[in-house]
């Protein structure tokens, strides 16, 4: 291939700028590689988290022509001709060059109420395929983050990071509601404490998740009418009044115990 | 397609005791792909598992051992913490030494030509030979930039390590006059049962990387009449 211009963002969290390396990639390179080959020949203190070459880690995530993407899956002869741009994920603070600080999602990830089934019946639970099967698809997640990366609520706001769980996370709650065996109620968290509502579906998380998981439509859409049913249906209310079953709040369920 | 064979694996490493993992230097314990001996000539997929699972535990408590029996270290030689900094250092300093990556790349493609797939005596000597060399050019590294995530300062003190790897490597490669597992000796094609009986070891006095490295045979242990016992059962 002929040489392409690879714009790179170079800097720390007091700032940076672009930096221009020329490079010719070989027949079948991916972004990954020509990052290694600049570190190799240009810039030896270009900074970059990788980890598996295989798009299964979840470490190489950046934003390539100003799209999230994993830069060991993107090809370079699938991207549009001129130069290219890769920039650090834009919604996590800067460490260096291409190196975000992703603890916001460790942070998130310690707030989800662990799975808490009952105690064990004579014979062991049982379940219905079906059940297994529909939390299979939340459980092909690699944590690449492009998900929180690409979201509007945080990507722009960054005053909304301390209420919002992001779309990664929210699979992992529908997972969990889902469950048929789980106890714990996470409804109220995710509406109250977790800002399931400032989600508007546009959809952006589905289209840049490498694993192409259905975020919105399997995992956001149903939680949301979990939360609805859980809230605002007049006959669920009535029920819960009657049979004098309140609910666990989020905060009760948010310290039940680990099994 | 291209298709080339490579390296995936390392089944030599830091020579620990089995039952704490604890290697000859004192406070030092390993497991995993970095500890030696389990997997006897090649590894079988899968198996790296199960040695993090069973060995990682047997770490942790052979550390926790350690430190309660009260043997552990109370005080640092600072001389030597400075002098391992300033070692680490160094590089920040030259303007005019070699780039890290240009000696990594040279040493993979010297150590795939001569210690490869398919070795032989010369390429062997050869290979150690040209070892020193690379460790002159160790001596000459520069990098530039920060300490912060920065992948050439990085490599730069990796090097030694890899080098004394490679040294370990091919000095055990040349004393193995056989061939066996995941080593293949053009000139000695069987595999002789006497090496089946022995690892040979490697250590030095330290004090510094590129110390002179002694090499002496090491019997391998003899499996536990219990687990004898396990084997023909499963036979």
């Amino acid at each position: 291939m002929t040489d392409v211009t690879m714009r790179i963002w170079r800097g720390d969290a007091s700032g940076g700028d672009f930096e221009d390396y020329v490079i010719a990639p070989n027949e079948g390179e991916v972004v990954l590689d020509i990052v290694h080959r600049i570190q190799a020949t240009q810039a030896p203190d270009l900074a970059c988290r990788w980890n598996c070459k295989a798009g299964k880690c979840g470490s190489c995530s950046a934003e390539v022509n100003g799209r999230p993407r994993l830069m060991c899956m993107t090809r370079m002869q699938d991207l549009p001709e001129g130069p290219v741009t890769l920039t650090p994920m834009k919604t996590f603070p800067i460490i260096r060059d291409l190196v975000t600080d992703v603890s916001f999602n460790y942070a998130m990830a310690e707030k989800v109420p662990a799975f808490l089934p009952p105690p064990m019946p004579e014979g062991g639970y049982r379940m219905f395929q079906k059940d297994v099967e529909r939390g299979q698809e939340f459980r092909k997640c690699i944590e690449c983050f492009m998900c929180q990366d690409v979201c509007h609520v945080i990507r722009d706001h960054e005053e909304n990071k301390v209420h919002f769980a992001g779309p990664r996370f929210f699979i992992r709650y529908a997972e969990l509601e889902m469950h048929p065996l789980d106890t714990n109620d996470r409804r109220d968290l995710v509406r109250e404490e977790m800002g399931l509502g400032f989600c508007n579906i546009t959809k952006c998380c589905t289209e840049v998740c490498p694993e192409h998981i259905h975020i919105t439509d399997n995992a956001i859409i149903p939680l949301k009418e979990r939360v609805v049913d859980a809230d605002y249906d007049p006959i669920a209310w009535l029920g819960r009044k009657i049979r004098r079953r309140p609910k666990k709040s989020a905060l009760e369920a948010a310290v039940q115990p680990a099994p | 397609m291209e298709i080339g064979p490579t390296c995936h694996y390392i089944m030599g490493g830091v020579k620990v005791d089995a039952d704490t993992t604890a290697a000859d230097v004192a406070g030092l314990f390993a497991a995993g792909e970095c500890a030696a001996g389990l997997h006897g000539a090649n590894r079988l997929g899968g198996n790296s598992l199960s040695d993090l699972v069973v060995f990682g535990r047997r770490a942790g408590m052979g550390a926790a051992d350690y430190i309660e029996s009260g043997q552990a270290a109370s005080e640092l030689d600072m001389g030597e913490v400075e002098y391992a900094v300033k070692e680490a250092l160094d590089p920040f300093d030259r303007t005019t030494g070699e780039n890290p990556y240009d000696i990594q790349r040279d040493l993979q493609e010297m150590m795939q030509t001569n210690v490869g797939i398919i070795r032989t005596q010369r390429e062997i000597d050869d290979a150690i030979v040209q070892l020193e060399t690379f460790s002159e050019r160790v001596k000459n590294l520069a990098v530039k930039g920060g300490r912060a995530y920065n992948p050439g300062w990085n490599l730069a003190t990796d090097l030694p390590a890899m080098l004394t790897v490679c040294k370990c490597v091919a000095i055990g490669a040349r004393e193995r006059k056989e061939s066996r597992g995941g080593h293949t000796r053009e000139d000695y094609p069987k595999a002789d049962p006497a090496y089946g009986k022995i690892n040979f070891a490697h250590s030095s006095d330290g004090g510094h990387w590129n110390s002179a490295i002694r090499t002496e045979e090491s019997p391998l242990l003899e499996i536990p009449d219990e687990l004898k016992a396990l084997l023909e059962e499963a036979s």
